[in-house]
């Protein structure tokens, strides 16, 4: 038996066993080095693993909090409620879209490969828009709270910002995977820049962008939650407040109201996106 | 002719509604959060004496934030692992084609859904008080977040896949471990372990962030520079994330390009 696997071996050419050692220490070298990373990682794990001695009580508390919201907060007199801090978060979201969507159009441009004829402009502008992606919204938040104060503009402004990475480079690829021949036949016939942008890029593009700034905008109302914990706004700062004082009740209500409002805009922009493209 | 002119007025009403809707929106947004580009402008200054704050970066603080960002990897790495492992079941439940019965993948979609609407800054908000301060909160609150995005995304290619293996395997009398295992799961290996990389990309981006609410990684430091003012510090860890991000998504695109 053992001799005529062998004899099957030597029957392959040279260069087929060859490359099948090879394959075979690729494997195992990658297999090495993930197992590496997860014993690196488990080590460090079973290091920081601990409960809280009152973990139990906490999550009844959550739980508890969770199961009987605080229904009162939802329309409250004084206007300091639910609905109104809600009301603001989408407010910031479809804000800071806009200003997005009309910013990245000169960045989508830049970053088109078809758009420029040399490689490195189209290079450089791919570069500014993963280096604008990697900002997270919280700091520019801190950043733009610095220039304007404390309130929903300076979040308006960090998600306008920070949605111009992502933006960017989906308009950039729409802007790449166009047709080029109606712009060709254009300037063939002697329209000027203007006119060939107008007439053959738009209306290709159109659609996809409108599609992409709307998915851009589920994305925005999510980050939107979370901007009022560095004081940009928003249904966060009362997020916040109900966390650090352990009002679970408080906290369980504003977690339905985001599930409820998340899901009402991603039912909405998905209806309207299906049309669209 | 006459019906041609009238649909091409109607989209035009159309149209004409839509931006007026929109115009709405923008001006009732911008009533409600009280913009005013006069403030932009006067502030304006005030983001560049911040920026020139940070300026030159501290860089000897690279040294001292390697720790924390090795711990945020880490909370990436494996809450994205556990997320992964978690999101198996989940994907066969919600997929048409595996499950049969719309009783199972109604449910199991609706609370994949419900998943994917929660912050994860606010899940990490909600471990902190059970697993204390720390990585381990952060850990599983990335579970959580990444076990929405994988499972969405593998859904719907377990739904995309072809349905001739899976006859096959019925038609020789397979039970419906073998039924998974050996007409579905060749099939989408690959997409999964692409959704799988791409959930990890983001969750490092995510990861940052947690210390704000005390989950662990580079956030923690990260706050307490801010809250401090010692802004070159802060640019030293802006751009250590910056290059530690872009290292993560060049190998991770790399690989993700071979799979599929």
């Amino acid at each position: 038996m053992r001799t005529e696997t062998v004899n099957k071996k030597a029957l392959l050419p040279k260069d087929v066993r060859k490359r099948l050692i090879w394959r075979r220490l690729k494997i195992g070298v990658i297999a090495a080095v993930v197992i590496l990373i997860y014993a690196w990682a488990f080590r460090g794990f079973v290091k920081d693993f601990k409960i809280n001695p009152n973990a139990g009580q906490s999550i009844k508390a959550i739980f508890n909090g969770i199961i009987h919201p605080d229904w009162d907060y939802i329309v409250e007199p004084g206007g300091e409620d639910l609905l109104h801090a809600l009301i603001d978060t989408l407010a910031i979201a479809v804000l800071g879209t806009f200003i997005s969507a009309v910013l990245c159009i000169p960045f989508a441009f830049w970053a088109a490969r078809n758009m420029s004829r040399r490689r490195w402009i189209s290079g450089t502008g791919k570069f500014v828009l993963s280096a604008i992606r990697v900002f997270p919204e919280l700091i520019m938040a801190i950043l733009f709270i610095a220039a304007v104060g404390l309130g929903p503009f300076a979040g308006i402004l960090a998600l306008g910002f920070h949605s111009v990475g992502m933006l960017g480079k989906l308009f950039g690829e729409s802007i790449e995977n166009m047709d080029l021949s109606p712009r060709e036949a254009l300037i063939a016939s002697g329209a000027n820049r203007l006119q060939t942008l107008w007439f053959a890029i738009v209306p290709q593009v159109l659609p996809e962008f409108m599609s992409y700034t709307l998915y851009r905008f589920e994305v925005s109302v999510r980050a939107a939650t979370i901007l009022g914990i560095v004081g940009a706004g928003g249904i966060g700062a009362p997020l916040i407040f109900a966390l650090q004082g352990h009002t679970w009740d408080r906290v369980g209500i504003i977690l339905i109201g985001i599930i409820v409002m998340v899901t009402i805009i991603d039912y909405i922009s998905g209806a309207i996106r299906k049309r669209l493209v | 002719m006459m019906d041609v002119a009238k649909r091409r007025q109607l989209s035009r009403i159309k149209t004409l509604l839509s931006v007026i809707f929109l115009l709405l929106l923008l001006w009732g947004s911008g009533y409600r959060t009280q913009v005013s580009f006069q403030d932009l402008f006067s502030g304006i200054p005030n983001i560049f004496s911040a920026l020139a704050d940070m300026l030159p970066p501290d860089w000897g603080y690279f040294d001292y934030v390697t720790g924390p960002m090795l711990e945020t990897i880490r909370i990436a790495i494996l809450g994205t692992t556990f997320g992964g492992i978690l999101s198996i079941p989940i994907i066969l439940l919600s997929s048409r084609n595996v499950t049969r019965s719309p009783f199972l993948f109604y449910p199991a979609r609706f609370i994949l859904n419900l998943i994917r609407t929660i912050p994860e800054l606010l899940l990490a908000a909600l471990f902190v008080p059970i697993f204390g301060i720390g990585p381990v909160a952060g850990i599983c609150a990335i579970t959580v977040f990444s076990l929405g995005i994988i499972a969405k995304l593998a859904y719907e290619a377990v739904e995309a896949i072809d349905p001739g293996p899976l006859e096959a395997m019925t038609a020789v009398g397979a039970n419906k471990i073998q039924w998974v295992f050996f007409g579905v799961v060749p099939q989408v290996a690959a997409h999964f372990m692409s959704y799988f990389l791409y959930a990890f990309e983001i969750n490092v981006r995510a990861a940052v962030i947690l210390g704000y609410v005390g989950a662990g990684g580079i956030g923690i430091i990260l706050n307490n520079m801010l809250a401090s003012f010692q802004y070159n510090r802060v640019i030293t860890i802006i751009l250590y994330t910056l290059i530690v991000v872009a290292v993560i998504e060049f190998i991770s695109n790399k690989i993700r390009e071979k799979l599929l």
